[in-house]
């Protein structure tokens, strides 16, 4: 008596604001969503991470511990548990509930860029600057990591985890997927020459917001990895770098699949994602904007404008077409067209 | 917020307040709707709900953190997870509700609205071509299954009797053509329901459902015989009569009692027969008319009156088991004696040889042969020496004779400690003695002494009396001491008494057989317990080889090149073997891909500090440490500080010009064999000389990477001539404020090196100390020049002088001139060192292709192979000048 799928609806971007929420922590480092898209997380500079409701725009809790910027957070699977990594080198485990450090893990020898849980939540993975990725185990109380890869020669700028693999974007140009299950490493050499002397201007707001955390290096000759996900399907990896170029390569052979231009990312580590399906490829930028590019034709399918300054972060829904967008010291968030607040707590 | 948390925090999740009001629910449920369609559904039991829910309600986002919000405090089970299959509690409970109901049948209405869900499962095999009441799996014809069971196959095992699976269908002997099949027939899954009571087995309690409302339950089957009058009027008002009554199967009956036919069996007179019908009514009893129940049943009853009640899916064998054949036990021998002696077991040594033989002569056998020994007459190291084992070092006599050594110091260590408690109390009395007994000594006292003798030589017999040397002021007496142990560890129990000096007077004599005595106790129990203080050390601190990835990415210039002309894939990948820790397969749950392999990460190979250009002399002879290997830059790169990298632009021009030396290497290594290691005396030689510059330790783990990499590298022109360079000259800036900084050194470090490797050895080393760098100059040149220095020592290939023809003199003279020239090579060098790359083959030729313009003298070298260039190598003579 199961009813038929409904048809397939043509993709929706989210492109009408829904909500916009000052989240009182000086900039906005990442914003992230939780496992199941109805929550998410913010990271401060203010050494804060927040966890809020985004459609309703509750702050549920805040989450304070750090002892410098927050930069990087993830939820686990089952919401039980965050972790999150900073510019204090260290990476915490956060009980949601309770607001309380479960551990700190400390090791990295510089700020913490990136983390993410596996998909038990038993390990939590950790990119940093000191050009490492280390592999912490939440179940033991062993202090150091259980293992290190240290294969960058670069600081890493983005990891993501997998059921069996581990991708991983660095600085210096390539991005790495170490396979589990199959014991190998993969490393893509993406990086290529920097389109224009990589400028030092920043535009953003006043002090109290912060600016953005970006990838100082005063020339660059190659462009490094800022951010790097799987495809939803698992096939394919996106990679974004520094010569303001998204990629998407086939997963298992390397090759190129797609470029993705017209947004500006040559200065700070702007995040990017595949929309809910994988129809869109969607990019921060650093003119204000959010980029979204069909995947399979490559055509710039929206230029979202945010707001004035560069689109720090951003998170999609994995289920939904709905966008968060971190701008200074706010998050914003956006639903297509034709969605309505299903309840009226709006 | 913080108020509002704290608040919530103390709320206790408690079950069992009713539900929200009904207004107020419509809201809230659509908005947790996506967490908890179970109450929409009815699945949740329906007016249970958290206290929590019913106070967060006035708290707008409290829910969040509730059951089904972000931070759940229990286990719930999620739609997606819950079983779908109708619960037959829920379902037994709204029957019993529709019985008692006012309106009975009233929960008909709820039936109707409950809304469909199926298991995933289920809607699966729907799909398929599946409909509920049949079974799974491919449709079959009914024919062949009708058919009787050969005969002649055996059935093992439980197997239903023939006949009673089919019996109850397809006896309605249609015609079936052989196009139609039949979806297979329904089974009802066996209940593997553990048994956690202590009831018998297969038995049933009182089913109030049954009991209470007679539906057509099995009690009511009791004259289950009569069913055929089901239809009769006594039937159905026996059945509405019962209504209320209970039945059981063990109802009223003790556990040690036979059970009774049926206590609560009625008899009604609808059982009897009533009319004497004339003719034989076709049941064979011919007018007999007992109750119907057991008329049937006779022959059945008897057995099952002792077997009991037959389980479910069971039926009584027909043919009874055959009994157990019982074989008789074995005939004994007629002279078998039910006694066993042991015989005594002797040594065969040539002295009980005689006793041996009249021993098994006694036993009824004759030594076939003294040759050839019996088996009982081997023992274990004589049959190993049959099998051809090699023989366990020492007579393996005793158990302890096969512990490893380590154990075996052990346990005598800890046999020490022991003796030397007793040995400590002995020789407090010996003291005493010994004081008594000064002026003469009595027999007591030297029972004493001998007692003590014993107790501490057994301690004393592994000491050494040359480390510890309580009198060595006094080397008379230190000499006497010693005598003193060592006649202890004979142990002559005059030890004392003999070794000391007969000039001395008594008093003198006591007061030194005291000390010795006490010195011996001191230095045994310091030995003892400083021994326990120490651990031997892990690894080896002036180990020579370092440990390198085996695989390295490899040139970036040609993936730079590649991604431009976006050709992606192959040309851009590296794949390297990598082993994840055992831990974090199993935190992901995935099998270990090397499950041999303690390995962690990339495979690494052991390569000497020193070694890299060793490698291209090793087959002859132990390699020359003329060269200084770069591989410490690697194990830079490797090493386990990470924050010391060097910047990524550094990197990333330095690893463009890598490739061509890293891939001759590899090449060379591949050649080589197994690294080996030669070059430790030398290196430690150097250690001991300048121990002021850093460690070698110091050196290789480089705390001046630059500066070392310029110091220990070799020739430039080495380089060059194996190797026609990349064309690319450019450097960054950061290098070139290096280079500046570092020209001298480099420049002297690089002569120094050129000289080593095909000049006059006498003026190289004169040229070295000439041109050895000032004391706060950087440690590596220090090694460069010792080494140039153990060369003389050191007999063996040098690298060939042809790879450097035109520097051999020039090195001297022309040194500022060409450090001038290379300058800009340097840091292309160093880069060399620094990591070594293995290459893919096909690459070569693009880095060989782009010449430099200083390479002419060497094209040809350039167009040869590795292999062929590595061959020559090998087979040039050496050419002194």
């Amino acid at each position: 008596m199961a009813f038929p799928e409904p048809k397939p609806r043509p993709p929706e971007l989210p492109q009408k604001r829904l909500k916009t929420l000052d989240c009182g922590q000086g900039a906005v480092r990442a914003v992230r969503f939780n496992v199941d898209g109805n929550y998410c997380l913010t990271c401060g500079s203010d050494k804060t991470l927040k966890l809020w409701n985004p459609l309703r725009g509750t702050l549920l809790r805040t989450y304070s511990g750090h002892g410098y910027e927050v930069l990087d957070a993830a939820g686990s699977f089952d919401n039980s548990s965050l972790c999150s990594g900073g510019g204090d080198k260290a990476v915490v485990l956060w009980d949601v509930a309770s607001g309380q450090v479960m551990r700190k893990f400390r090791g990295h020898a510089g700020k913490v860029n990136t983390v993410q849980f596996n998909e038990e939540a038993t390990v939590i993975l950790s990119g940093s600057i000191d050009s490492s990725i280390r592999c912490w185990d939440c179940r033991s109380r062993r202090p150091e990591p259980v293992q290190t890869l240290d294969e960058a020669r670069d600081g890493v700028s983005s990891v993501k985890v997998s059921d069996h693999e581990v991708l991983a974007g660095s600085v210096d140009g390539r991005m790495r997927r170490y396979d589990l299950r199959m014991g190998q490493l993969f490393s893509d050499y993406v990086g290529s020459e920097c389109g224009r002397g990589c400028g030092t201007g920043r535009e953003d707001g006043g002090p109290a917001r912060g600016t953005p955390a970006s990838l100082t290096y005063p020339s660059l000759p190659q462009g490094p990895i800022t951010c790097t996900c799987f495809s939803r399907d698992g096939q394919c990896t996106l990679v974004s770098s520094l010569d303001s170029t998204l990629r998407l390569l086939d997963k298992d052979t390397g090759e190129l699949l797609g470029e993705y231009k017209g947004h500006k990312n040559q200065e700070y580590k702007l995040d990017c994602c595949l929309s809910e399906r994988d129809t869109h490829v969607v990019s921060c930028s650093e003119d204000g904007k959010v980029f979204f590019w069909d995947l399979v034709e490559g055509v710039l399918a929206l230029a979202l404008p945010v707001g004035r300054g560069v689109v720090q972060s951003l998170a999609y829904h994995p289920t939904e077409p709905c966008l968060l967008t971190a701008l200074g010291g706010s998050i914003q968030c956006w639903r297509e067209e034709a969605y309505e607040a299903e309840d009226g707590a709006g | 917020m913080a108020a509002r948390d704290s608040d919530s925090d103390e709320d206790l999740v408690s079950y069992g307040t009713g539900l929200d009001p009904l207004e107020e629910g419509a809201g809230r449920m659509g908005r947790r709707s996506g967490a908890c369609s179970e109450l929409r559904s009815g699945h949740c039991a329906p007016g249970w709900a958290t206290e929590r829910d019913s106070v967060s309600k006035k708290k707008n986002g409290d829910e969040d953190l509730s059951e089904f919000g972000i931070a759940p405090k229990a286990i719930v089970t999620t739609d997606d997870f819950a079983s779908k299959t109708k619960d037959r509690i829920r379902e037994k409970a709204r029957q019993l509700a529709a019985a008692t109901a006012p309106i009975p049948g009233a929960t008909l209405l709820d039936d109707l609205i409950t809304p469909a869900k199926l298991s995933v499962g289920f809607e699966l095999l729907r799909k398929m071509g599946w409909k509920e009441g049949q079974g799974v799996g491919p449709r079959v014809k009914r024919r062949p299954r009708r058919q009787k069971p050969d005969p002649g196959i055996k059935i093992y095992g439980c197997a239903l009797p023939p006949g009673s699976s089919e019996g109850s269908e397809g006896e309605d002997d249609d015609y079936l053509p052989d196009n139609v099949t039949f979806a297979p027939k329904d089974v009802t899954p066996v209940d593997f329901t553990p048994k956690d009571n202590v009831h018998g087995l297969a038995y049933k309690g009182l089913d109030p459902h049954q009991a209470l409302f007679g539906t057509s339950g099995e009690h009511f089957n009791l004259f289950g015989g009569g069913s055929e009058r089901a239809g009769d009027l006594g039937e159905i008002g026996l059945n509405k009569g019962r209504k209320l009554g209970i039945s059981g199967q063990a109802f009223g009956v003790g556990a040690l009692e036979e059970e009774d036919d049926d206590i609560y069996a009625t008899e009604t007179l609808s059982k009897y027969d009533t009319v004497l019908k004339d003719e034989e009514p076709g049941d064979g009893l011919y007018g007999w008319t007992a109750p119907r129940q057991y008329k049937n049943q006779k022959e059945s009853e008897k057995d099952l009156r002792y077997i009991g009640k037959i389980l479910d899916g069971f039926s009584l064998a027909s043919k009874p088991l055959s009994s157990k054949k019982i074989y008789p036990p074995p005939e004994l021998p007629r002279d078998y004696r039910p006694v066993h002696y042991f015989r005594p077991m002797v040594a065969t040594t040539s002295e009980n040889s005689h006793l041996l033989q009249v021993l098994s002569e006694s036993a009824g056998k004759a030594t076939p042969d003294p040759g050839t020994h019996s088996k009982h007459q081997l023992n274990a190291s004589k049959r190993a020496e049959l099998l051809g084992e090699t023989p366990i070092q020492g007579s393996a006599t005793s158990v302890l004779e096969f512990l490893s050594q380590k154990d075996k110091e052990r346990i005598k260590e800890m046999k020490q400690a022991t003796d030397l408690k007793a040995a400590q109390l002995k020789a407090r009395s010996l003291a005493q003695n010994a004081q008594s007994s000064r002026a003469q000594p009595s027999p007591a006292a030297a029972v004493g002494h001998c007692s003590w003798h014993v107790a501490l030589g057994g301690g004393m017999a592994t000491l050494k009396a040359s480390n510890f040397k309580p009198f060595a002021k006094d080397p008379e007496k230190q000499k006497r001491y010693e005598e003193f142990l060592v006649h202890m560890k004979q142990g002559q129990k005059d030890a004392l008494e003999r070794c000391l000096d007969p000039s001395m007077t008594e008093w003198e004599r006591g007061r030194e057989r005291d000390e010795f005595a006490r010195a011996a106790l001191l230095y045994a129990s310091s030995h003892s317990t400083l021994s326990s203080r120490f651990t031997h050390a892990k690894e080896e601190d002036d180990s020579d080889q370092v440990e390198v990835p085996r695989d390295q990415e490899n040139d970036v210039g040609d993936k730079q090149s590649a991604v431009k002309m976006k050709m992606f894939g192959k040309l851009t990948r590296d794949t390297f073997e990598w082993h994840p820790d055992k831990l974090l397969c199993k935190r992901f749950n995935v099998p270990d891909p090397y499950p041999d392999s303690t390995l962690v990460g990339l495979p690494r190979v052991k390569r000497d500090k020193y070694s890299v250009f060793n490698f291209l002399t090793l087959p002859e002879t132990a390699s020359l440490p003329t060269t200084q290997a770069p591989s410490e830059k690697v194990s830079q790169h490797r090493g386990p500080d990470k924050s010391r990298k060097p910047s990524r632009w550094d990197t990333a021009k330095q690893e463009k010009k890598e490739d061509s030396v890293s891939e001759f290497l590899s090449l060379a290594r591949s050649k080589a064999g197994p690294p080996k290691q030669e070059s430790s005396p030398l290196v430690n030689k150097e250690e001991e000389r300048a121990p002021e510059s850093s460690t070698n330790q110091t050196v290789n783990k480089g705390v001046d990477a630059q500066a070392e990499g310029e110091g220990s590298r070799p020739s430039m022109d080495l380089f060059r001539a194996i190797f026609a360079s990349s064309s690319d000259e450019k450097s960054s800036s950061s290098e070139d404020e290096q280079g500046d900084s570092e020209d001298d050194q480099a420049g002297s470090g690089e002569a120094n090196f050129q000289s080593s490797q095909g000049t006059d050895l006498g003026e190289t080393s004169s040229v070295a100390h000439a041109l050895m760098p000032a004391p706060q100059e950087p440690p590596p040149s220090i090694p460069i020049q010792k080494m140039q220095i153990d060369e003389r020592e050191e007999f063996g290939p040098r690298l060939p002088p042809v790879f450097c023809p035109n520097n051999k003199d020039k090195h001297k003279t022309k040194k500022e001139h060409r450090r001038k020239k290379e300058k800009k090579k340097k840091h292309r060098k160093h880069k060399h060192k620094g990591k070594q790359k293995n290459k893919k083959p096909e690459k070569n030729s693009s880095s060989e292709s782009s010449d430099s313009s200083d390479s002419q003298s060497d094209e040809e070298t350039a167009d040869v192979s590795p292999q062929e260039l590595l061959r020559r190598l090998k087979s040039l003579p050496l050419r002194r000048q």
